[in-house]
């Protein structure tokens, strides 16, 4: 259903890397990407060429508006929009400034407004801002649901290996059964998606484009794929790994916009065809040194494709996936994801009560600074956030202990977990009355028989509904492991998302797996408090 | 105040039932108990009366070595402990199979079964396997009268019926001394009757029964002998008729008028 006349222009092949931009959840996509562009899109559609009163007309419209504002992720960094050393409150970047050369050709004042990087598009439809440009990476999915500015950069899906590994890995064929690293929901992932079904390679998805190259250097994963833009930023930071020269795929950076914003995003594509034809972006991409031949090449072929005659094309856009189509693409995977969710909250609860009850022992039977030790345990794990803790596990003490990462999210989660556990279970053997252990006592059994005869067992039923209840928070933070790359429910939930570009239909999917798992949870919670209760 | 082979813990001596020996409790600088000293045999129900305060319920518990003392003996047919803090229970063990201890609030296990809870001592505690346990427990549940509630979780039970599995699993060991505490303060007048007939039955069985009371009446009808504390001493010990019926001291007479 798409059009494909810019297949030579446009050529390409694959993959959105999504911005490197962005550290946070990147853009999936549920087919196989392509990168044709759609009728709909082609600015150029008409009035190739910068048309003076197209931009007059709309500066003269804009004018009551006076300021642009374009979102954008300042945590994706540079080189597309980074905090500025020198003044925090201001970005700086090839986004940043190609979006104050579009707003200064539409006579209007830019102002950022800042955005988490997979929230672009719902942003841009809610009208926070009138354009998203962060790294945007060209896909079908966006041109069905939004305004698309005219690709402005291409960029270039591009492996990273250990030098050592570099004659070994040269291609994506070569990695079959390896774990290969990328940003989570992007077209790389979709790549890597893509590549597992067919040679059995274990993609890992991460939140953020710094850790995939580090877990490379550390030797976690045997490759990475993301934009060459990001690559060698990466490659500069790090060094310790190459980058293939082949490209695996090829993409586009563009502006996103509301759907019903098409005659402001024609008037920015007039923009940026005319400051492409002056140089300006040229200059940009020089000065953030990512430009070279290809981008040349790229400029003359996009510019040699917008004067042709005007083709017309009825079959436009290609209409978005029905959501009970997307529903029952994604419905698989989302149910795996809830299985890895489940299997990982059964593994940390048990870990957590195991850990928990030996702290509680600990405190209640112990030495004094075994007391203390464990408090200062308690004290430290509860004090302090549970994303906190997975980080240092993973990645803090990788040089350490180079923990698998569902092994650390299970250690991750149970430890923190212990530590809620184990007050449950002190608070609930101190409430055994002083007369039932004194009876025991009297009785001749030995402490640890009190303990595990008439003490535990006791302090178990009052401690059970609370433990239940923390099951169910368990279940729930158990999204949180998704920081250190296991795509668990929640996750795979904002990957569904951000390919479909609205949160309602998977989110009222998530709601409803998680509600399946954790009703009957609390039904039980509830049932043995009052079974108990009557006693 | 210690015999030559006293120690922190209970060890075996000579003397016979129970023998209370110059017991002093202080807690900082309060005097719970000041020298108190009784003794009781095997076949009699003896009564530690007083009045709120008097200091019976730690007369009991020092007895039962449920705390320490700090100075004077405790002998338990032959089992002494001396002055000090509660040794470990693994050298309690001598002492905790001569003495039974039925609560107050009869603390019966909430989560185990009446079986369970009178087969719990002799089959961890004694080491019995659980069919001598069971067929143990289950003639004692008998003899009590409770043996239809055996699977009864203790919540299901009465208050006289909780009491007397009480004291069944206190007798699973087979204590030579019994130790009941305040046990009529829940029973109705008909209850304490059957509570008298009981201890009787069982002081018959050459088991010697200390009971810690305020209730005179109950004293004078089951009672072969009363001991009156008052201020953490004894001041009046003898046979419960003649203790109650002329009493010397101002102290069992504080006790008599208070129950009438």
């Amino acid at each position: 259903m798409k059009t494909f006349v810019r297949k030579q222009v446009f050529a390409v092949a694959s993959a959105l890397t999504l911005g490197a931009v962005l550290v946070a959840a990147k853009v999936p996509s549920a087919k196989a990407p392509s990168f044709s562009m759609s009728a709909e899109n082609r600015l150029w559609n008409g009035q190739p060429t910068l048309n003076q009163s197209a931009v007059a007309q709309s500066s003269a419209s804009a004018t009551a508006m006076k300021v642009f504002r374009w979102g954008g992720d300042a945590e994706g960094g540079a080189p597309f929009v980074e905090a500025d050393a020198k003044d925090p409150s201001k970005v700086r970047g090839f986004d940043v400034e190609i979006s104050e050369l579009i707003a200064r050709g539409l006579g209007r004042e830019p102002k950022f407004i800042q955005v988490a990087w997979a929230s672009i598009e719902q942003s841009v439809e809610r009208n926070d801002f009138e354009i998203g440009m962060s790294g945007v990476e060209d896909r079908d999915e966006l041109r069905a649901k939004h305004s698309v500015t005219l690709p402005y950069y291409e960029f270039y899906e591009v492996l990273a290996v250990r030098v050592a590994d570099s004659a070994k890995y040269r291609t994506l064929d070569a990695l079959a059964k390896h774990k290969v690293a990328t940003l989570g929901g992007t077209t790389a992932y979709d790549i890597l998606l893509a590549a597992q079904k067919r040679i059995g390679i274990v993609p890992i998805s991460y939140d953020d484009d710094v850790h995939p190259y580090s877990d490379l250097v550390a030797g976690r994963v045997d490759a990475v794929l993301l934009d060459h833009v990001i690559a060698e930023r990466s490659l500069k930071r790090l060094g310790k790994f190459v980058i293939q020269p082949q490209a695996v795929d090829t993409g586009h950076y563009v502006g996103v916009m509301a759907l019903a914003n098409a005659a402001l995003r024609d008037s920015v594509n007039t923009v940026l065809l005319a400051r492409m034809a002056d140089g300006s972006l040229e200059k940009i991409f020089r000065s953030w040194n990512v430009w070279d031949e290809r981008q040349a090449q790229f400029q003359k072929r996009l510019q040699a494709e917008l004067t042709k005659p005007r083709q017309i094309l009825v079959d436009t856009v290609a209409a978005p996936d029905a959501n009970s189509k997307s529903v029952m693409t994604y419905l698989p995977s989302l149910l795996r994801a809830a299985g890895i969710t489940l299997i990982l909250s059964f593994l940390a609860m048990t870990l957590a009560v195991s850990f928990g009850i030996l702290i509680a022992a600990g405190r209640v039977y112990g030495p004094s600074p075994v007391k203390l030790l464990l408090l200062a345990y308690v004290e430290v794990v509860r004090g302090t956030p549970v994303l906190l803790q997975l980080f240092v596990l993973y990645y803090g003490l990788s040089d350490v202990v180079r923990l698998p990462a569902f092994v650390a999210a299970v250690v991750g989660l149970g430890l923190n977990y212990a530590a809620y556990e184990s007050e449950i279970y002190r608070a609930a053997l101190e409430n055994i009355s002083r007369t039932q252990l004194e009876a025991a006592r009297t009785l001749g059994l030995s402490e640890l028989q009190i303990l595990r005869l008439v003490r535990g067992p006791q302090a178990l039923r009052l401690a059970l509904a609370p433990m239940t209840n923390d099951f169910v928070s368990l279940l729930k933070d158990s999204s949180l492991v998704s920081v250190i790359t296991v795509v668990e429910l929640t996750k795979q939930t904002a990957i569904y998302a951000t390919n479909v570009g609205s949160w309602v239909v998977p989110g009222i999917l998530c709601a409803v797996v998680y509600l399946a798992m954790s009703l009957p949870l609390s039904q039980l919670a509830r049932n043995l408090e009052r079974k108990w209760s009557k006693a | 105040m210690s015999t030559p082979n006293a120690t922190q813990g209970a060890t075996v001596s000579s003397t016979a039932t129970l023998s209370v020996q110059d017991l002093h409790v202080q807690h900082g600088n309060t005097h719970i108990l000041r020298g108190v000293t009784f003794s009781a045999n095997v076949g009699e129900v003896c009564a530690v009366m007083g009045v709120s305060g008097a200091g019976k319920t730690t007369v009991l518990r020092s007895i039962a070595a449920l705390q320490p003392f700090n100075s004077g003996s405790i002998t338990i047919d032959g089992v002494s402990r001396q002055s000090g803090p509660v040794p470990p229970e693994s050298q309690l063990c001598e002492l905790r199979r001569r003495v039974g201890v039925v609560f107050q609030s009869n603390a019966l296990f909430e989560h185990l079964s009446v079986l369970d809870n009178v087969t719990l001592a002799p089959i961890h505690a004694l080491g019995w396997s659980p069919s001598k346990a069971t067929d143990r427990a289950n003639a004692l549940l008998a003899s009590l009268g409770v043996l239809e509630r055996a699977h009864a979780l203790p919540r299901a039970l009465s208050g006289g019926e909780a009491q007397r599995v009480a004291i069944a699993r206190a007798l699973a060991p087979d204590p030579l001394l019994l130790l009941m505490d305040e046990p009529t303060s829940a029973l109705d007048p008909a209850r304490r009757g059957a509570l008298g007939e009981l201890l009787r039955a069982l002081a018959a069985q050459q088991r010697g029964l200390i009971i810690v009371t305020h209730d005179v009446d109950f004293a004078r009808a089951w009672t072969d002998r009363i001991v009156v504390l008052s201020q953490g001493a004894v001041v009046e010990e003898g046979p419960s008729r003649a203790v109650l019926e002329n009493p010397m001291h101002s102290a069992t007479r504080a006790l008599l008028s208070q129950d009438g």
